[in-house]
């Protein structure tokens, strides 16, 4: 009798599981990686199987090494995902090799050596691409004016495999700047924004994503259809994705207003770049994320903060990747201060006091 | 370079002065340490820790020469708070293999001498001469010496029974630690 | 109505469509009733009657004892065919005192005074009259209800709150009674109110049993002072301090009652119980309980007198349709797993539900992912990732610092987790580990004390005996030389 095993409640649970949780983000994401496959044709294709299968084999490895159970833990859908975030995040045709090094970065050291799934500090996919970023810059920065699938100038399968696997290709011909490198580029030579911007700022390319880019972002349309499905599941809440993209709105905004001819507007900033894909993807993983909603205002606000600052004035023309880091490393002390008020007491802790006692000295 | 190597000098001689000055002033006699550890331990001089006493176990976890978990009858409680005395971190896995017991006289053994209850450190055993005697539970830590002066061995100690009163959820273990 | 909102809260599946249009039905009585001593919060009642002794319905079993407690009365007549330990309606599976009755098959009545008018008592007597019916909350927490009618004498209360609002899935009981019997409810409600002295009442029913709200708003008719109330389906909207909430949008204060702010909350179940005691002095012997569950054959509502084993309920109702994943008793948020069919029903029982595996939807437990969907569903504002963080590197003081003991034990960490963690075991498991640990630091206080007089009174004895001696040897030398004296003489 006192085997059977004590079942403590609840005894009923909603339907919700980790890798429930996982495929749904992957189902959001599926419409801007779907457009952006197919935006950069063949090589992307690529790259993307590569990096997700090198995502799961790091990940089965390392299960292995640690003496867990691979089965759970692999066909949860974290490693997957983290292979699929990586991938949308890099250059489009970059060598197969760079998508093996990041699976390996991201799930190795990223998620694996902090202790598996939950334990890690900083978002594995972001630690994979700074750390290629910082390594490769070269790869890291090669973008394309998008090469529509069966398009005419688009690579062949056959020249998509030797453009992905084999040395050498010179990508000069095709290579063309993201818009902020462009506009970084540019303002960096003391060119002003109305001459810089004529030529290729456009809300509708931006929304449609068929402007240089990394593989899944440039689409901010599809990206904000997945992002709102995930807020219409309940995946995540809406405090990290509405306090990052508002501050850096508000921060674009306020300094286009100081200097129109220095400091684009807010339309800019939130549709290009990794700005979209940060606010509702990458910023939002649960892991690595408060888990208060004060905690998580706070954490979407630095995030966007620190977005502009580097777009604007530090070296790099993105800085999603270490924004969302940068934060991650915050996330601790900001759960460790930014508590909800437990019911029936102040913010500090301590009882409420609105007592009507006859006489003291009963008990509770 | 004169004015640096002047000032470094001065402030390493009124830094000095000032250490010699606090360990002449501010000396303290003895271990406070002990004395504060000793006042924490239960005083049943009861001898479980293998120490003759609580005075020589105290002196024993001041100098680090035992380990906090070392008194059964202050179980994981008194544990702890030796481990934040002391500042050390803590293995609480050898006191929680102990269950806690408590000792029983067996009434048909039992031919009154008295030995056991002017032996008992906690007076947790009743009873007269010619009488049997009786154990009171909350008070007995389990220290077996009652056992070790017994003539017909009618005492032995028998885990504390759990009660609806006392008994509570197990700690859940999760299968995919393993 | 304005209500007020409160935090968290989950929406489990209701389920209570297997039940709800079944009406209340007298289960018959069973040949054997396992009736426990304690099937209240406090000490246990004191028996009265002996092995082989004959008793009729009704009778005096066990009287209380001290200040909160509850006395026990003979569901049926029969006669008493042990004194013993039988185990209890509890996960523990440990034994508790229990009276056995065996049924004479007669249900004879003792002879019961004749019906008074509760509004010619005081708030005394009609108190009086509730502990010696032995009424406890019938919502499951089982407290003594007369203490809490006497709350009046030590707090300046304003309200009472009737609690209808059954937010656990597949309970319908409450649901029924309301519906059956809203007469006998509000009689029982406005004689708590003159216990209480209070002249308002608010009577709380979620807004998914609207048959129950409209029996009860038309039995309520014009009294003023009471009002039923539509509250919003949320669990755990039953929570007393929540419900007080959502009606006054006060917040009872931590470590306090709800009394603190002039309400006291009440059962409907305890309300019928009371209208049964005080106008036809009727012990709390039955109740209704619902059995359910998609593993069960035929869902009910029945009556069940008190000491009725579980495993006579399901054969009731047909046995399983199906080998029951978990059997429990309660509902499937707060319930607790029913260990062995041979415990008995007692009167804070509301439901005996067999689940299936789909119903429960459990999986093996994942390592935490900080999704931080525990912290959203939590109603009492805690951060329950942290708390069961440290429980589960046996941090139990840093989980106490972090508001442990404000936990109810809702269940909605648990319910809405993607891991699957036991969220809840963990709460209960560091609660009791940390009072059991308060027990052996007193404990090892008292050890100290003990010592200490110890050593002082041997000290005591020795310095005793020390001049005993003295004063011996003393005289020895005085009576010697005194001799030597007398010798020189």
């Amino acid at each position: 009798m006192s085997h059977t095993p004590l079942f403590s409640a609840p005894h009923a649970h909603q339907a919700t599981s980790i890798r429930r949780t996982m495929w749904l983000v992957i189902l959001a994401l599926l419409p801007a990686t779907v457009y952006g496959l197919y935006l950069f044709g063949w090589p992307a294709l690529n790259l993307f199987v590569v990096t997700v299968a090198s995502a799961l084999l790091a990940e089965a490895f390392s299960l292995r090494l640690a003496g867990k159970a691979v089965k759970p833990f692999l066909f949860d859908g974290s490693a997957l995902l983290t292979g699929w975030l990586l991938a949308l995040t890099l250059p489009p045709w970059a060598p197969w090799w760079i998508g093996v090094v990041g699976a390996l970065l991201a799930i190795v050291i990223g998620k694996q050596v902090f202790g598996g799934i939950g334990q890690n500090l900083f978002n594995p996919a972001m630690v994979a691409r700074v750390a290629l970023l910082i390594s490769f810059p070269l790869e890291m920065t090669t973008f394309l004016t998008p090469l529509p699938m069966f398009s005419a100038n688009a690579p062949s399968f056959v020249e998509g495999l030797a453009i992905s696997f084999s040395q050498g290709i010179n990508l000069d011909a095709v290579s063309s700047a993201s818009l902020l490198g462009h506009v970084k580029t540019e303002l960096g030579q003391g060119h002003l924004l109305p001459d810089v911007l004529t030529s290729v700022y456009d809300l509708k390319t931006l929304l449609s994503g068929n402007t240089p880019g990394s593989l899944g972002e440039t689409s901010a349309l599809l990206i904000l259809v997945g992002g709102l499905l995930l807020l219409f599941l309940r995946i995540i809440s809406w405090h990290i994705p509405l306090a990052m993209l508002g501050t850096l709105a508000m921060m674009a905004t306020f300094f286009h207003w100081l200097d129109p001819a220095h400091y684009p507007d807010a339309v800019y900033h939130l549709f290009s770049g990794a700005a979209m894909l940060g606010a509702f993807f990458i910023a939002t993983d649960l892991v690595t994320s408060p888990v208060t909603a004060r905690g998580q205002l706070l954490f979407g606000a630095g995030c966007g903060l620190l977005v502009y600052i580097i777009r604007t004035w530090a070296a790099y023309p993105e800085g999603v990747a270490f924004a969302v880091l940068l934060m991650n490393a915050t996330t601790p002390l900001i759960d460790h201060y930014l508590k909800p008020r437990i019911y029936g007491r102040r913010r500090d802790g301590s009882p409420l006091q609105h007592r009507n006692r006859l006489s003291e000295g009963g008990g509770t | 370079m004169l004015a640096a190597i002047t000032s470094l000098m001065l402030l390493g001689f009124a830094l000095g002065s000032l250490l010699g000055l606090a360990s002449r002033y501010l000396k303290v006699e003895g271990n406070p340490l002990q004395k504060e550890i000793e006042e924490m331990l239960p005083g049943s001089q009861c001898g479980q820790c293998g120490y003759p006493g609580c005075a020589a176990a105290a002196e024993a976890l001041a100098n680090s020469r035992a380990p906090v978990t070392l008194c059964p009858p202050g179980g994981v409680v008194l544990a702890e708070a030796l481990a934040g005395k002391l500042g050390v971190s803590i293995d609480l896995s050898t006191l929680e293999e102990k269950q806690p017991m408590v000792a029983f006289v067996n009434e048909g053994l039992c031919i009154g001498c008295g030995r056991c209850y002017k032996r008992c450190p906690t007076d947790a055993l009743v009873g007269g001469p010619k009488q049997i005697h009786v154990v009171i539970s909350d008070s007995c830590t389990a220290c077996e010496k009652c056992i070790d002066v017994c003539p017909t061995a009618c005492i032995e100690m028998r885990p504390i029974p759990v009660t609806l009163q006392t008994w509570h959820w197990p700690k859940p273990s999760l299968a995919y630690t393993a | 109505m304005k209500l007020f909102r409160i935090r968290g809260g989950v929406h489990p599946q209701e389920h209570k469509q297997l039940s709800a249009h079944k009406a209340i039905e007298v289960m018959p009585m069973p040949e054997l009733l396992r009736i426990p001593l304690q099937q209240h919060i406090g000490s246990p009642a004191v028996p009265v009657v002996r092995k082989g002794d004959s008793v009729l319905k009704g009778q005096l079993l066990a009287h209380a004892q001290g200040m909160i407690s509850a006395p026990v009365h003979a569901p049926t007549s029969g006669r008493i065919i042990a004194i013993g330990k039988h185990i209890a309606p509890h996960p523990s599976g440990l034994p508790v005192r229990t009276i056995t009755l065996k049924a004479d098959g007669n249900d004879r009545w003792i002879d019961l005074p004749g019906p008074v008018d509760p509004f010619t008592l005081d708030a005394n007597e009609i108190s009086e009259r509730v502990a010696a019916a032995g009424i406890v909350g019938m919502g499951g927490a089982s407290f003594p209800s007369a203490v809490k009618l006497n709350l009046g004498k030590r707090f300046s209360l304003h309200t009472l709150v009737i609690n209808g609002a059954e937010c656990e899935p597949y309970l319908t009981c409450d649901d029924r009674l309301m519906r059956e019997h809203a007469t006998e409810i509000l009689d029982g409600v406005r004689i708590m109110m003159r216990a209480l002295g209070v002249a308002h009442c608010l009577f709380a029913i979620e807004s998914n049993k609207a048959q129950a709200h409209e029996a009860i708003s038309k039995a309520a008719g014009n009294h003023n002072g009471i009002r039923t109330v539509k509250v919003p389906v949320r669990y755990p909207m039953g929570s007393e301090k929540h419900l007080v909430q959502t009606l006054t949008g006060e917040e009872t204060p931590a470590r306090a009652l709800t009394a603190d702010i002039g309400v006291v909350v009440h059962n409907v179940a305890t309300a019928f119980a009371v209208h049964e005691a005080v106008r036809f002095h009727l012990p709390l012997i039955s109740r209704v309980v619902t059995v359910s569950g998609g593993a069960i054959k035929h869902p009910r509502n029945l009556r069940v007198a008190v000491g009725t084993p579980v495993r006579e309920l399901l054969a009731h109702c047909g046995g399983f349709r199906e080998e029951p994943a978990r059997l429990l008793s309660g509902g499937p948020m707060m319930g607790q797993p029913i260990i062995n069919t041979g415990i008995p029903v007692v009167k804070g029982s509301n439901a005996v539900l067999a689940l299936t595996a789909a119903e429960t939807a459990t999986h093996p437990a994942m390592p935490c992912i900080r999704c931080g969907s525990c912290v959203k569903a939590c109603p009492c504002g805690l951060v329950p990732v942290e708390i069961s963080a440290r429980t589960r590197h046996g941090d139990l003081q840093g989980a106490a610092d972090l508001g442990l003991m404000d936990c109810i034990s809702c269940g909605s960490c648990a319910y809405v987790c993607p891991s699957h963690l036991p969220l809840v075991q963990y709460f209960n498991y560091a609660k009791g580990e940390l009072t059991a640990r308060q027990r052996a630091e007193h404990k090892q206080k008292e050890t100290k004390r003990l010592a200490e007089q110890r050593a002082e009174r041997i000290a005591r004895e020795k310095k005793a005996k020390r001049e005993a001696m003295m004063r011996r040897r003393q005289a020895a030398r005085k009576r010697t030389k005194s001799e030597k004296a007398g010798a020189n003489v």
